[in-house]
């Protein structure tokens, strides 16, 4: 047998937060009761593994593991956005989780695995790559979700998270399996040329389909198959309820796009129009019911319900009647819509965050009532975050919409967007009432806000950032579009 | 023409005025906030004169043009520019926001910094409005002024004003949002531009022209406000705190009328003719059904927003009759109840400082304890009842004269208002004003201080001015509007 040694290089950012996860296990072991290096080990597994990918990323497309690997610019991007969101994330949850006793080494080695799953994800060349990235991520979120093992709402959420999100890794299997019978192949460029060349059954082929998005859906969190999202949001500790809003969505829209539009973009008539559906029914049904909410972190996940529907949008207007001229203008505004959500997903959250403490979660919306009073600062971010979810200018939710809207239009579905651009109107209620419970009423909570000056220093250059993408999106916009101009 | 951006500047300036305040001010020196906002107030106030004074009244063309790229990915530009239609609410806008500032001297008491930096912000994003020659532009300034306005009322507003601050804010984001759609199909069907210029030139089709006129029309119609959208506007001035209140009626209803210039007429004119009637007849509503509804309200401000709702369907009406006489009546009516209408809600602030009552059956007499506000009051009623000689007149005769031209019964409809108006601001007028002394608490009133005399004395020179001599306005928008009419009498079929 000959044996070729892989090229290991366009997956070596991979490789060594494999190893920096083996290390962390290493030091626990003789660290004892010291505690912290947790914290720091895990930022210099996403700082090294950014310099890796960033000088790594030359711009070619390079492909690795018998085809299994894939590294080009669209996956050095989003990893390079996952890593900052992590280690965001890690900031925003450190003092939450100190005083609950949760920074524990399993939570550090969990993030670990989690984002290496959405690494994996991130450059899947192939349906069981993906299959697999996916799974690493899941199985870490699972356990996070329940890693306050005494909060019986964290288990049960954590339990239905797993029996759904199996269900789900089930339904993208079978999905996976009907794509392979019909093309012959599970390897992403091989299944788009045998669609593109071959003669293929049509019928088993879009069964697969169905499944397949399905499974994404899932993911995604949008509706019919949202049942677990705001469970899940409202059971998880804060902490892990960031995680799961913000970095999985990246890696979720990365596997769209590897799924759909770099393996079965022939068929995208047909997914095209699942993803419409699916599209319309998370943003009536998120926005209708994140107003009747009164626990903030289920509004916030209502309002990602909605959110990631929108993006939805974006996808599905890259080929109309079959020209495809569209594509790059429709991923990229989804794209957009997928960072900008991120961030803004973290600024929220991590605003919770900052209004708990020990033994009090500011989880209800009262929580935040008159929030101007006690920190005029902290009540602006907040404001400006709601906004740009509500879709006002100058917040980059505005220019996310936008850029999203400009793309059903340009398809010709300007009905749909009437109809999105309706709801969001919907929405836009809801996020109003967080601005008006901090501005106008008086607080019950005279407490004072006691954060580490480093989540204050990042939460309020997160909430900036929101402002600053707002009035100035060019950069952003450009670079999404540019890096799936490589991949597409 | 100047090296400066002057455009630029009197956007920014307030702006950046509001965020400093904002930085700088706490309640603990609220002094320091105060004197602060007022500066910058007045600093970008004298920004804008250059704006008037080397302003070329021959060119219709835009001027003080300032074009940049913003967005390059979806080809949208920092286009900023005015003629002679919006020349004048800028310095209008700028000019009230310096009595708003004045007015809230004392009265806020609580947030001061944040109170003076809203409205200075607000200032500076609708002036972005005015100038703005790019679609997209012009719809974030057109959102962003939401913000401010609903903390205002929200934060300083009277009991009511929670509902009053979001039914506000909804209201008018419903419009725009369809106003989004509009733009975003003109920017596909002209090929990649959001420049507003542009789409003056596009071809459209009558199907194309009547959706984007509708669209437009739910945006603007909602902000003017329009007879059957206009109910957010009497709860919003009622909880409004009186620098609210001027604001909203003074400048924010001005939005909607100047986005029928600048959108509705020239890119979907052909629309325009074919659906006059509707805008025809919405505005006769207004004027005359709402000027009864303020007929018979009992709370000043109540009344006062109704009679506003009364004014606008008069300039709307004025644009719809295509003609220059009309149109420029319109113009003018607007700038004149800019004046007004902010002096008149300035008068109710005043004695609600006082009093703390709206209610007209609250007062009597005020005259026997306030004879110099009395006068100043009288005055702005006058005004609101378009008495000749002051700046209410010159607007209200021009439109009728101009609807004349049109239909006679439009003209005759649309001037009862010379008697409705006058019926319930004088009607008030008495009621609050003369009479005995109506309780202990009228007979307790002081008369105005200096600061309330420099303020309603500058609008009351204003409103004089305007009502003698109205040429240096209307010689500035003439062009403009010669132009636009042109533009409009051609067609795009």
């Amino acid at each position: 047998m000959n044996f070729v040694m892989p090229d290991f290089y366009p997956a070596a950012a991979e490789i060594f937060v494999a190893g920096m996860s083996l290390l962390l296990l290493v030091i626990e072991l003789f660290a004892g009761k010291k505690k912290g290096f947790g914290f720091v080990v895990t930022l210099i597994a996403l700082a090294g593994a950014a310099v890796i990918t960033y000088t790594t990323a030359d711009g070619q497309v390079s492909v690795t593991f018998s085809n299994l690997y894939i590294s080009d610019l669209f996956g050095s991007f989003l990893k390079l956005l996952v890593y900052v969101a992590v280690a965001v994330m890690l900031v925003y949850s450190r003092d939450y989780l100190r005083v609950r006793g949760l920074d524990k080494t399993e939570y550090y080695l969990l993030v670990i695995y989690a984002t290496l799953g959405m690494m994996v994800m991130i450059s899947a060349n192939h349906f069981l790559t993906i299959y697999l990235g996916l799974e690493l991520l899941s199985l870490s979120l699972y356990t996070l979700v329940a890693l306050d093992r005494d909060s019986s709402r964290a288990t049960e959420a954590a339990m239905k998270y797993f029996v759904l999100g199996a269900l789900a890794s089930g339904l993208l299997l079978y999905g996976m399996s009907m794509v392979y019978g019909a093309t012959g192949s599970l390897e992403i460029s091989a299944v788009a040329q045998a669609l593109a060349h071959g003669v293929v059954n049509k019928t088993v082929l879009v069964f697969g389909l169905v499944f397949l998005v399905s499974g994404l859906a899932f993911k995604l969190g949008v509706v019919p198959f949202h049942m677990w999202v705001p469970d899940v949001y409202h059971g998880a500790p804060t902490a892990m309820t960031l995680f799961v809003a913000s970095a999985p969505k990246l890696a979720a829209f990365a596997m769209a796009i590897r799924l759909l539009v770099n393996g079965l973009f022939e068929l995208a008539g047909d997914w095209q129009q699942m993803l419409m559906i699916m599209a319309v029914l998370s943003i009536a049904l998120g926005n209708l019911a994140a107003i009747a909410q009164t626990n903030i972190k289920r509004m916030l996940a209502y309002s990602g319900i909605s959110h990631m529907g929108f993006m939805l949008l974006g996808l599905t207007t890259g080929v109309v009647a079959g020209d495809r001229q569209f594509a790059l203008n429709a991923y990229s505004s989804a794209m957009f819509y997928a960072v900008s959500y991120v961030v803004m997903s973290l600024a929220s959250f991590g605003m919770v965050l900052l209004l708990s403490r020990a033994g009090f979660e500011a989880e209800k919306l009262e929580d935040f009532k008159g929030l101007n009073q006690r920190s005029p600062w902290f009540a602006a971010l907040m404001m400006m975050v709601m906004l740009s979810m509500a879709g006002v200018p100058f917040f980059v939710g505005f220019f996310a919409k936008f850029s999203v809207l400009q793309a059903v239009v340009a398809a010709g579905y300007v009905w749909l967007a009437v109809l999105a651009v309706f709801f969001s109107l919907i929405g836009a209620f809801y996020y109003l009432r967080v601005v008006k419970l901090m501005y106008f009423d008086k607080p019950t909570d005279h407490a004072p806000i006691t954060a580490s000056l480093d989540m204050r220093v990042l939460l309020s250059a997160n909430g900036l950032a929101v402002a600053a993408l707002g009035l100035a999106p060019q950069a952003l916009m450009s670079l999404c579009a540019f890096t799936l101009l490589r991949s597409l | 023409m100047t090296a400066y951006p002057l455009l630029s500047l009197a956007i920014w300036l307030p702006i950046l005025g509001g965020v400093l305040v904002l930085a700088t001010g706490s309640d603990r020196n609220a002094a320091q906030a105060r004197v602060l906002a007022l500066s910058a107030a007045l600093l970008s106030f004298l920004i804008t004169i250059p704006l008037y004074a080397q302003f070329d009244t021959a060119k219709s063309a835009m001027q003080f043009v300032e074009l940049s790229p913003w967005i390059p990915r979806f080809n949208i530009n920092y286009y900023l520019g005015v003629d002679g239609i919006s020349v004048l609410f800028i310095l209008l806008n700028s000019f009230i926001t310096i009595t708003v500032v004045l007015a809230g001297w004392k009265v806020i008491q609580t947030k001061v910094a944040q109170y003076m930096a809203a409205f200075l912000i607000m200032s500076g994003l609708m002036n972005g409005i005015f100038a703005s020659l790019d679609g997209v532009l012009f719809y974030v300034f057109f959102e962003a002024s939401l913000i401010p306005l609903y903390l205002a009322i929200g934060i300083w507003g009277g009991p009511n004003r929670v509902y009053a601050a979001i039914k506000f804010f909804l209201y008018t984001l419903a419009g725009s949002l369809l106003m989004l759609i509009a733009l975003l199909y003109l920017f596909m069907e002209s090929g990649g531009s959001f420049n507003i210029l542009d789409w003056h030139a596009l071809k459209l089709g009558m199907d194309a022209q009547k959706l984007l006129f509708l669209a437009f029309l739910a945006a603007f119609a909602v902000k003017v406000p329009m007879w059957p959208v206009h109910t957010w506007l009497p709860d919003a001035h009622v909880e409004a705190p009186t620098g609210g209140s001027v604001v909203l009626a003074a400048i924010a209803l001005k939005l909607g009328a100047y986005g029928f210039l600048r959108f509705s007429l020239p890119i979907a004119p052909d629309a325009s003719h074919e659906l006059a009637w509707l805008v025809i007849g919405m505005s006769l509503i207004a004027v005359v059904y709402i000027g009864f509804v303020a007929l018979a309200q009992t709370d000043m401000k109540k009344l006062v927003a109704y009679s506003s709702i009364a004014h606008m369907g008069f300039v709307t009406l004025g644009f719809f009759i295509f003609n220059p006489l009309g149109m420029e009546g319109a113009l003018v009516q607007m700038i004149s109840h800019g004046f007004v209408s902010a002096a008149m809600f300035l008068c109710i602030g005043v004695m609600y400082d006082r009093v703390h009552s709206r209610n007209i059956a609250d007062y009597g007499g005020v005259v026997n304890s306030m004879p110099k506000f009395a006068a100043f009051f009288m005055l702005f009623s006058m005004a609101n009842a378009g008495l000749p000689a002051t700046s209410g007149f010159v607007g209200e005769f021009m439109v009728v004269l101009g609807a004349v031209q049109f239909n006679f019964w439009t003209a005759f409809a649309g001037a009862t208002t010379l008697i409705l108006g006058a019926a319930y601001t004088l009607w008030m007028y008495k009621r609050v004003v003369f009479g005995d002394v109506g309780n202990h608490h009228v007979q307790e009133m002081d008369d105005i201080n200096s600061r309330e005399f420099l303020f309603l004395g500058l609008l009351a020179v204003c409103v004089l001015a305007m009502g003698l001599y109205p040429f240096p306005v209307t010689e500035v928008m003439h062009a403009s509007v010669t132009d636009l009419l042109k533009h409009v009498a051609a067609g795009k079929l």
